[in-house]
């Protein structure tokens, strides 16, 4: 027989079988944060009752809620520390580091000199760099065309702003596509100049693409090039001018292709390679203009999804769409 | 070569295709073609895996016409093919289980993204699994993360951006110390594909002559990937990153994306820095010590949260504490248990959160215990789902967690000095463990005190129960035929060396 105890609501038993039940009362001084039984109209939450400040004030208290100000002060010291450190630990690896410069380091082995002596004779690029990034390490290349294709996506997740029934958002759609009434944007000297540079930075950016295998350039560069000569003709002469040439599937379908071929031409060329066939691509003179095998149209695919890439960026955090 | 040997390059590729493809397909094309892909990773990575089983040894496929030290490559053996097709399965289900809230969670005209997400994250995961080369290790670690971050936004609330940057921000802290120990392994190796990386080290540590880069190479490759695999003490985005995604992106989320990397450490540890070597550099214990605190205070959290998918997200941080105690030990019997118990918490954790859903869906959306109650009658299969994958995490009999325990257990008594913390850690962690699951499964399963509301719940979604009882199918799977998985494992952290 056990003991009958009088204050069974204190009893330890009782505040077990409470805890276990989920009837806990929240700690004192904390902000009560579970959700009303009843559901609240949308219309309601919104004015007087949804005091921002008020509720910031008391949810981060910090003077009656004691967790949250050791939280905030060990955090800060935590992040200064681990700041610290790192710096400390990689300056005090440079030290011990191979010197700049030394003929004798690790890096210059027999890899680097592959590149370089027998570059031009296996990928028929005079520029070994593009040799090197679109034949010898093609798909750590094509990853990079991914990344910035994922990027992309992941910018229109957040930022794009579709049609849809919520009028709020329609709203805000409608307010967004206006933008150039707040910015006075048909400024003469802008147009004048990008008159001249615009057709200048687009036949530079598809000379950098192009020449790619021969000379310093490549794709990532040069679709950056005109990626930047678009976004300067967006800026002098409106959305209405662009959306002539360059729309939403426009983007889609220039991204759609450049990397489809990319993923399809690599793909070929991995399979033949690692099956040891002859791919039959021909690797032509080095130094023309087409040769090189495979690489002058990656490097237009690459250009184009990042010049695509680069101008989607622009416009869909300024208007959310294309 | 047999045509089997190109299987694990077709995986890759087909997965990233899909999510080129999937950018001009309208949603439900997009999900059909995501679900299409996933079925023949299935396939593919199951043929490799029984060809790797059938040679017994793993191969080598090179990335173009250019072999190792000069083109890219990608490697096969049974771990490789143990862990692509358990992958595979594993987002199978979670996209069954989550595909009806895709379209309720995301905005109708996004929802194609969403599956250009999981294509890219799928083929990521492959690609760090299968890699060979460090550089391609880290663009696929970068594809992984952008994706990741996407998924955890995709629901465009509140919560969900706010989780988005702190995961990007611990995330992308993470992927910055991966990239400078890559930056300084090849200045003092001057390779980047494992094999002729692996020469250079162990000539390294013959010689002595950058051991202070490769001991900081080691600490910031282990510390860096511990990061973005929510290690304590840097788990703090954790709760809120699982807790307020979508159930698909969450159940992804927290099986297979920190896998990802946690594998990638293991054959990095094994494949390039040589698993004596990190041994003997001191970073296990590091790995040892915090993977014990993670264990013990993720599941204290777990406990005194009132929320329960804030709960089921602590609960991850104990477990990824789990697998690095098991890493942490040294040993190869650490290190299978360590894997093992991916394969347990991928399947397990995603079970929980898809089933979750249906409980506090059935509860007028409230996540409290005492709003909870009942909800096992509601819905009977996330009841189930729940109990079993509840059960599974404390460590239940005929379940996975159980031989995760059992292993890390017996895996602790051959290494004698962390013996006694490893055996104690487990018993406090299983204790807390009971604690809060067992009180949840009390919880769902004792009589409602009022009324609910209509149920807005997906349970009628034919998918979901066909993912629930799946999930169920590979939890007990691996908790009763064990033997050829812990075996497989052993023969796979074989070939790595």
């Amino acid at each position: 027989m056990s003991r009958l105890k009088k204050d069974y609501e204190s009893s330890r038993f009782r505040r077990f079988e409470k805890w276990v039940d989920g009837e806990v009362s929240p700690p004192e001084f904390c902000m009560e944060t579970r959700a009303p039984l009843k559901r609240i109209p949308p219309e309601e939450l919104s004015g007087p009752r949804l005091n921002e400040e008020k509720i910031n004030a008391q949810v981060y208290d910090e003077r009656h809620n004691k967790e949250l100000k050791i939280f905030r002060v060990v955090n800060k010291f935590a992040s200064v520390a681990l700041c610290v450190t790192l710096i400390g630990v990689l300056l005090w690896t440079v030290v011990y580091l191979p010197e700049f410069g030394n003929p004798d380091n690790p890096t210059n082995n027999e890899v680097a000199a592959r590149y370089i002596e027998k570059g031009v004779e296996e990928t028929g690029a005079t520029n070994f760099v593009t040799g090197m990034i679109l034949d010898y390490r093609a798909f750590d290349t094509f990853g990079e065309s991914c990344v910035l294709f994922i990027a992309a996506t992941c910018v229109q997740v957040l930022m794009r702003l579709d049609d849809s029934d919520d009028k709020e958002k329609m709203k805000k759609k409608q307010a967004e596509e206006n933008d150039r009434i707040y910015e006075p944007k048909n400024d003469l000297i802008l147009q004048k100049v990008s008159c001249v540079l615009v057709p200048l930075l687009f036949i530079f950016g598809i000379y950098i693409i192009l020449n790619g295998h021969l000379s310093p350039g490549g794709g990532f560069s040069g679709g950056a090039v005109i990626g930047s000569g678009l976004i300067l003709y967006l800026n002098a002469f409106g959305f209405k001018k662009t959306e002539r040439f360059f729309t939403e599937k426009t983007f889609r379908r220039v991204s759609l292709a450049a990397l489809t071929f990319y993923c399809l031409a690599k793909s070929y060329s991995f399979f033949t390679g690692a099956n040891h066939l002859e791919s039959g691509i021909p690797l032509g003179t080095p130094g023309a203009i087409l040769s090189s095998g495979l690489i002058l149209p990656l490097n237009i695919c690459v250009g184009l999804v990042v010049a695509c890439t680069m101008y989607a960026f622009y416009t869909l955090f300024r208007k959310g769409g294309m | 070569m047999d045509f089997i040997r190109n299987f694990p390059f077709f995986s890759i590729i087909l997965a990233m295709f899909c999510g080129i493809v999937s950018s001009v397909l309208k949603g439900h094309w997009a999900k059909r073609l995501c679900l299409f892909m996933v079925t023949a990773q299935i396939v593919l990575s199951g043929s490799v895996l029984f060809y790797t089983v059938q040679t017994g040894e793993s191969f080598i496929y090179m990335m173009g016409h250019f072999p190792a030290p000069w083109g890219n490559e990608i490697r096969a053996g049974i771990l490789e093919a143990l862990m692509a097709t358990g992958f595979s399965v594993i987002m199978l289900l979670s996209l069954l289980g989550g595909i009806s809230h895709v379209f309720t969670d995301v905005e109708g005209t996004k929802t194609n993204l969403f599956f250009i997400l999981v294509d890219l994250l799928m083929s990521s995961l492959l690609a760090l699994i299968y890699t060979n080369d460090l550089f391609t290790a880290y663009v696929f670690v970068e594809i992984n993360t952008i994706a990741a971050c996407g998924l955890i936004m995709i629901r465009q609330n509140g919560h969900g951006i706010v989780a988005a940057i702190r995961y990007m921000v611990m995330s992308l802290l993470g992927s910055g110390m991966f990239l400078i120990s890559l930056t300084l392994l090849y200045d003092i190796t001057g390779h980047l594909l494992m094999e002729p990386a692996r020469d250079a080290v162990e000539n390294i540590v013959r010689t002595g002559s950058y051991d202070v880069p490769l001991l900081v190479v080691i600490g910031l490759m282990s510390v860096g990937l511990a990061v973005k695999s929510g290690l304590y003490p840097f788990h703090s985005w954790i709760p809120e990153t699982y807790g307020y995604a979508t159930p698909a992106a969450s159940a992804i989320l927290s099986s297979l994306v920190s896998k990802g990397y946690i594998f990638l450490l293991i054959k990095v540890f094994y494949r390039v820095l040589g698993f004596g070597t990190v041994v003997g550099s001191g970073v296990m214990n590091l790995l040892f010590v915090f993977g014990l605190f993670g264990m013990l205070i993720g599941s204290v959290r777990a406990i005194r949260e009132t929320d329960t998918r804030r709960m089921v997200a602590y609960s991850s941080v104990a477990q990824i504490g789990y697998i690095y105690m098991g890493i942490g030990l040294g040993t190869q019997a650490g290190m299978v248990a360590a894997v093992f118990h991916i394969l347990t918490h991928a399947a397990t954790k995603s079970l929980l959160f898809i089933s979750a859903v249906g409980l506090y869906e059935v509860s007028d959306g409230r996540t409290d215990y005492v709003s909870l109650r009942g909800s096992g009658y509601r819905n009977r299969t996330a009841g189930l789902a729940f109990a079993v994958g509840a059960l599974s995490m404390v460590g239940f009999p005929m379940l996975s967690g159980f031989i995760s325990k059992l292993l890390f257990a017996t895996a602790a008594v051959q290494s004698p000095h962390k013996m006694v913390f490893t055996i104690l850690g487990l018993a406090v962690s299983t204790i807390l463990n009971a604690i809060y699951f067992l009180r949840l499964v009390i919880s769902i399963y004792s009589p409602p005190e009022r009324e609910y509301g209509p149920d807005e719940s997906h349970q009628a979604s034919r998918m979901l129960k066909v993912a629930s009882f799946l999930f169920v199918a590979v939890n007990l799977v691996l908790g009763l035929f064990s033997k050829p998985i812990v075996d497989g494992i052993n023969a796979g952290l074989g070939m790595f060396l």
